[in-house]
């Protein structure tokens, strides 16, 4: 069933979490309610649940405006971050709690727990009690009980936070095959971008209470709509610059420049590490040195020190490194394969920060704070 | 611990510690409960039980071990039900002066129980300031058995609140949430997913009061009146015979409240632990919030 979210705004004790935020979200899609924690992604979900009321604004679920219905009326199916199984039940009780309570006949509610059962692949395990299954099972089981009523809109809420890498992995592939098998409208949040990036059908990215970019997963890799969202989806080097003539000027770098930039305009250039290139010069050819070589798995990480601006952050396959001889102090040049470059105002050219993940920390502490004052 | 010289040497030597504790235990237990304990039963059956059943089935007697089990019993359910309910306001709901609330619970912990029943009676009492009230809805408080369970409640009042609130404080909101979303109803969600765990909470709270209002003097004696047949209690009329020279009569009554406390005690431990064992009630999970009122606590 479409999702239609119009103008939504909430704020808690005076402080805005939700600032005017509109999306939809079409019938059997699976969409990623993306950003960092605090950023009121959770809200938004929330609000679309009936968990919480919105200060304004309206959700639409197929043709019936709901934000005044309760939870309980709204025919969604809810998964909670740290699954809120009920703890006194057996697995099967589990399930058939939302049959239970809209009166189903026993037989029924014993059929479709089978059914759930089976779909999330727990066969055997209906009697026991969720403290007797693993982090993963207990999200299945959660998974199972949202889907057992048949709603017409299911909601995630951080659905993989709980539990270890691994696990973490398999349930997205499965989640994505799941929900390929019911067909159930579906929205989940998300910290994670390869999460949001791989499953999702459309990404939505939340920061502050906006939304700043709602995209497929690749016009949000290729085109980030800003200098934050870049940065979120792994642009993690910021190095300020100035456009002049058919070059941005970094100072040490040069780059091309695009199109739709006046001469002499201040500049963000944001590079994953993969986009940054490194080349053996001799000692007095460039100022940047690279500081140190760590192996990160399928390529190596290379940080390149560059004076007076700061460090750069590199992935480099390890062939690679091995062939150009880099090592620590080796002088480098440096040049970008790819960059997003957005205007800026503020930063002196040349400046390399990695501020916003920084903040992005932050902004977790602070929800994590106000989580526990709640 | 470290003591000095030889006693110190002799106390944290090896294998001291452990027999040393134990007979320090049951000494203790055997001074303080059991030898009181079996004078009891010593004097209540020094006569034969022919006598210690005459004592007890005596009108007099027989009248004041029923209006103790009656009052007991309506203080149990009036204390769990009420308690249960302001433990919920308490935890939430943002009471203002919550933390001042919190202590004041405590106060008919530390109140002596004559000031406690003299705070009913002051309130009640034909001069106090609720007489015109209830002597205009015709209610009689004082020197009857409204006035002993009102007395009774005063004192009992913690034991639900203290057993309740930290269950409450435990139960993790998501999960009521989420029984929200799956269709259930307020009453659905308390039936199913609050009562199972604080089910205990509330029972223990019944089972102290009950016990607390048994053996209670010190509040009743103030507003009951102590009229024989009527309001006279079985501990104020354990306290009257010994007072009129009748320990033996007061030993048998007395046994009957002990032998009450002890079988509900027995009782009590029972079910509860049955069904712990039988359910398998789990360690409760806790989410976020869970956690975050743990850390609270």
């Amino acid at each position: 069933m479409r999702i239609e979210v119009r103008n939504l705004s909430k704020a808690f004790s005076g402080v805005p979490v939700v600032r005017d935020v509109s999306f939809t979200v079409e019938e059997g899609q699976l969409v990623a309610l993306l950003g960092p924690s605090g950023g009121g992604k959770s809200t938004i979900l929330r609000i679309v649940a009936g968990l919480e009321d919105p200060d304004a604004g309206s959700v639409t679920l197929g043709d019936r405006r709901v934000e005044r219905v309760p939870a309980r009326e709204r025919g969604i199916g809810f998964v909670f971050q740290h699954y809120a199984l009920f703890p006194h039940m057996t697995v099967a009780d589990n399930i058939g709690f939302g049959l239970k309570v809209r009166k189903q006949p026993p037989g029924e509610v014993a059929r479709r727990v089978e059914e759930m059962i089976a779909l999330v692949g727990l066969q055997g395990l209906g009697e026991r009690y969720p403290h007797e299954l693993s982090g993963g099972q207990r999200q299945r089981v959660a998974l199972a009980r949202a889907l057992a009523p048949s709603p017409r809109v299911l909601l995630l809420d951080e659905p993989f936070g709980a539990v270890d890498a691994k696990v973490r992995h398999d349930l997205r592939t499965w989640l994505r095959r799941l929900h390929d098998n019911v067909g159930v409208t579906s929205v989940f949040v998300t910290h994670d971008q390869s999460e949001a990036l791989e499953i999702a059908d459309r990404v939505i990215i939340v920061h502050h209470g906006r939304i700043e970019q709602n995209d497929t997963p690749e016009g949000i890799w290729r085109g980030p709509a800003n200098a934050f969202v870049a940065e979120f989806v792994g642009a993690t080097n910021r190095i300020a610059g100035r456009v002049a003539g058919d070059e941005i000027d970094a100072g040490f770098l040069r780059h091309p420049r695009p199109a739709g930039l006046e001469d002499g305009a201040p500049v963000l250039v944001l590079a994953r590490p993969a986009e940054v290139m490194l080349h053996p010069v001799g000692e007095d050819e460039s100022p940047a040195r690279v500081h140190r070589i760590s192996f990160v798995g399928h390529s190596m990480k290379v940080e390149v020190e560059v004076p007076g601006h700061g460090t750069l952050t590199a992935e480099i396959p390890p062939a690679v490194v091995r062939a150009k001889e880099l090592v620590p102090g080796r002088p480098v040049r440096v040049t970008l394969s790819a960059a997003q470059i957005f205007p800026s105002d503020t930063t002196p050219p040349g400046t390399i920060t990695t501020a916003a993940r920084r903040q992005g920390r932050l902004s977790s502490l602070f929800s994590r704070l106000r989580r526990a004052r709640a | 611990m470290k003591l000095g010289g030889r006693l110190g040497k002799l106390l944290n030597a090896p294998g001291f510690h452990r027999p040393a504790l134990r007979s320090l235990a049951l000494g203790y237990l055997l001074i303080l409960v059991i030898l009181p304990a079996g004078g009891l039963v010593w004097s209540a059956l020094a006569h034969g039980p022919v006598v210690f059943w005459r004592h007890v089935v005596q009108p007099e007697a027989l009248a004041a071990l029923r209006l103790t089990f009656v009052v007991a019993t309506a203080t149990a359910l009036l204390s769990a039900l009420l308690g249960t309910v302001a433990a919920f306001a308490m935890t939430r709901f943002r009471i203002p002066g919550r933390g001042v609330l919190d202590a004041v619970v405590d106060l008919p912990f530390v109140v002596p129980t004559a000031v406690g029943g003299l705070m009913v009676f002051a309130l009640y009492a034909p001069s106090g300031p609720l007489a015109g009230a209830t002597s205009a809805l015709g209610l009689q408080i004082l020197y009857a058995k409204p006035g002993i369970v009102l007395a009774l409640m005063f004192v009992t009042f913690p034991f639900t609140i203290r057993a309740v609130q930290p269950l409450i404080e435990g139960l993790d909101l998501a999960v009521e949430e989420a029984a929200a979303t799956l269709g259930a109803t307020r009453g659905q969600t308390f039936r199913w997913i609050v009562w199972p765990s604080i089910a205990r909470g509330v029972a223990t709270g019944a089972l102290l009061s009950f016990a607390r209002a048994l053996g209670e003097f010190g509040t009743i004696v103030i507003v009951s009146g102590n009229l024989p047949y009527k309001t006279k209690v079985a501990s104020v009329y354990i306290y009257g015979e010994v007072e009129s020279g009748r320990p033996e009569s007061a030993a048998a009554v007395s046994l009957v409240l002990v032998l009450l406390s002890a079988g509900l005690l027995l009782l009590s431990d029972r079910v509860l632990h049955r069904r712990r064992r039988g359910r398998r009630v789990p360690v409760v999970e806790t989410g976020s919030l869970g956690a975050a009122a743990e850390g609270r606590r």
